[in-house]
């Protein structure tokens, strides 16, 4: 074995610029892909950091219904106590869950005393709901960064198109479950930035002004949002809790409840998928460029050297040895790109982490990325640079190894 | 007991439409640790011939054996077999292998094909190595040495397996007068050393000069057989 890696890592050093032009083009494809990874792969990351840790939640748990409604925010569709109290136990008994926060959707009109708009609420605990979605107070563009009782989070749109700011006086009006009206004055205490997604640009209270406002004498809860304490665990924490919710039927027959990861609640899941279609499309790029560049050098080397296989042959090498000679070429050309494309990616990596890189999202602006690659997925792709280099050295290896000696021989 | 028999071997080729008899029922005994060699025009089958006897090709008709072994229909794995136990091969363009040494070269064979421990196989490269006069070039590849010396290399790698047989093909056709009986001289010394036997494809005066045994081929027949100090028809 070690003599036919010899044999092999001496022919590449013997055509020195055709192996270095070679493995220079699988060293930029390997860099490319991997760059690549690691930028789109870290604005997805962020992305759904942003979503899930601004207003989303890892998972949410709703009344069955709730969300093929939730652009009417329907107080009929609410948990009621009973209801509340047998998701409460099966959160309390699924592992893995760091916070969650019970939130009272609703939709009201919000006046300034001079215009009415209507604007969607949440009625959130401020201590269950940082600690479920952090980023929400840095979403706090002016006034402090709480939510006070008979304070008022106004989204910034509504706040700029209604030209009020922190300290205003206001007024929301909503219709309770039983369809009366009310409405209360509430003080300014925050502008929120929008954030992109549905419930990006809902405005927040404090739970208990939601519940006087829809004059609510036990608490229904819209949804409650949930954190885990591990984002790769969001599947297995989602069948666990839907399992044990799913045994508790409505009057149909049918589960009570519902639970949706982030991913049914967010439109950004899409562009979640299609990153990841781009991704796996890049890879098969690479696949090709690796494919043609070693077959064709390959392909090359065995037509070269006929003769030097019509003397071996004739010597006696079996025809496995002469395919395996050719084999570990492909094999080194493919192991030297993949060496040299990591190293010089991991160069790439840090001069674009120490330039930084800024986009734009939606309404968020000047989101800085920090490109970060996975050893897993450097592992992955080094991997499948190298398999193609085998396979892309196998025709032309195989036909050396079936050549005829005699035939071979007499070639010039 | 002969090393090679060949009993009415013939040999056609097909160039597009046409037949060509490159060889016509030739039926010839070499006898073990002798210096033959075949001769004769171009085209009378003298490479041919010795393509059969390396299991480098397959006759059309008739019988051949080498070392008792019917090698007429030798499948191609097991012709590569018997070909690195059994035969060595000396080419006219000395067919060594650029990216090894010369050391690397002679050492070849035992390596990739007959899997000889390491320490034998140093042992058996360097005294031919020496016995070949190329000890001092052991560390040189074969374009930092001459086209004699790169012969001598040849004729060490062709002798490392300890053949039966050693077949040459023109193998002084690129060497000038001097180098060309150097190694003529090596060949002979080692088939007495090691009882060896060398079959030749030559028009080489020098080489005929030397062997034991002629056979004189023409237009793919074997029209006679010179033995040293008589001639004698076929």
């Amino acid at each position: 074995m070690f003599n036919i890696f010899k044999i092999a890592l001496r022919n590449l050093a013997r055509y020195k610029r055709r192996t270095f032009l070679t493995a220079s083009l699988i060293t930029v494809g390997v860099v490319f892909v991997l760059v690549f990874i690691a930028v789109t792969g870290s604005f997805k990351y962020m992305m759904i950091g942003q979503i899930t840790d601004s207003f989303v939640g890892h998972l949410q748990i709703h009344k069955k219904g709730y969300l093929a409604s939730i652009d009417n925010l329907p107080l009929t569709l609410n948990l009621n106590p009973k209801a509340l109290k047998k998701v409460e136990k099966a959160i309390s008994e699924t592992a893995g869950i760091e916070a969650w926060s019970k939130r009272i959707k609703f939709g009201g009109m919000f006046s300034n005393f001079v215009e009415t708009t209507n604007i969607r609420l949440n009625g959130v605990n401020p201590d269950d709901e940082i600690n479920t979605v952090p980023l929400l107070f840095s979403r706090i563009k002016e006034g402090d960064k709480t939510i006070r009782k008979g304070e008022i989070l106004v989204p910034e749109l509504i706040a700029k198109g209604m030209k009020v700011t922190v300290g205003d006086m206001v007024v929301v009006i909503a219709t309770n479950k039983d369809g009366s009206v009310n409405g209360k004055q509430f003080k300014i205490g925050g502008i929120v930035e929008s954030a992109t997604g549905p419930g990006g640009r809902d405005g927040y209270m404090h739970i208990k002004d939601a519940m006087e406002v829809l004059r609510m004498e036990k608490m229904d809860v819209s949804e409650i949002a949930l954190r885990l304490s591990d984002f790769n665990a969001l599947h297995e924490v989602h069948d666990k809790i839907k399992g044990m919710l799913s045994k508790a039927l409505n009057k149909a027959g049918k589960p009570a409840f519902e639970v949706h990861t982030w991913e049914k609640l967010s439109p950004f899941f899409n562009i979640a998928r299609m990153i990841d279609v781009m991704t796996f499309f890049i890879k098969i790029m690479l696949i090709a460029i690796v494919l043609v560049s070693i077959m064709n050098v390959m392909i090359m080397a065995v037509y070269e050297r006929i003769r030097e296989i019509g003397t071996i042959a004739a010597i006696g090498t079996m025809p496995e040895k002469i395919l395996s000679m050719f084999l570990f070429e492909g094999f080194c050309l493919g192991v030297f790109g993949v060496l040299t494309g990591v190293i010089l990616n991991s160069g790439v990596l840090y001069v674009l982490n120490r330039v930084g890189l800024t986009f734009d999202f939606g309404r968020q602006k000047g989101l800085i990325l920090s490109p970060t690659i996975d050893l897993s997925d450097v592992w992955v792709i080094s991997a499948i640079v190298i398999v193609v280099s085998v396979v892309a050295s196998l025709q032309p290896a195989y036909k050396a190894s079936k050549m005829e000696p005699i035939d071979a021989l007499r070639h010039v | 007991m002969s090393l090679v028999t060949a009993k009415g071997v013939s040999k056609t080729y097909l160039t597009g439409d046409i037949k060509v008899e490159a060889l016509k029922g030739l039926s010839f005994e070499i006898e073990p640790a002798s210096f033959v060699s075949f001769v004769g025009p171009s085209g009378s089958g003298k490479t041919t011939i010795l393509n059969l006897i390396g299991c480098l090709d397959k006759p059309t008709k008739g019988t051949l054996t080498v070392g008792g072994t019917d090698i007429s229909h030798l499948k191609r794995r097991t012709a590569a077999s018997f070909r690195g136990e059994n035969i060595g091969f000396i080419f006219q363009d000395f067919n060594l292998l650029p990216v090894l040494t010369v050391f690397e070269n002679v050492e070849y064979p035992l390596l990739m094909v007959q899997n000889v421990p390491s320490d034998e196989r140093k042992k058996r490269v360097m005294n031919l190595l020496s016995a070949v006069g190329m000890i001092e070039q052991k560390g040189k590849y074969p374009d930092q040495i001459s086209g004699g010396q790169k012969q001598r290399v040849a004729v060490a790698r062709a002798l490392v397996t300890e053949p039966k047989l050693i077949l040459a093909d023109e193998p002084t056709a690129n060497l000038d007068h001097k180098t060309a009986y150097m190694v003529i001289d090596i060949m002979k010394k080692m088939k007495n050393e090691s009882g060896t036997t060398f079959i030749f494809s030559t028009h080489d005066q020098k080489i005929v000069g030397e062997v034991e045994v002629i056979y004189v081929l023409e237009d793919g027949e074997l029209v006679d057989r010179q033995v040293k100090g008589g001639k004698g028809n076929v």
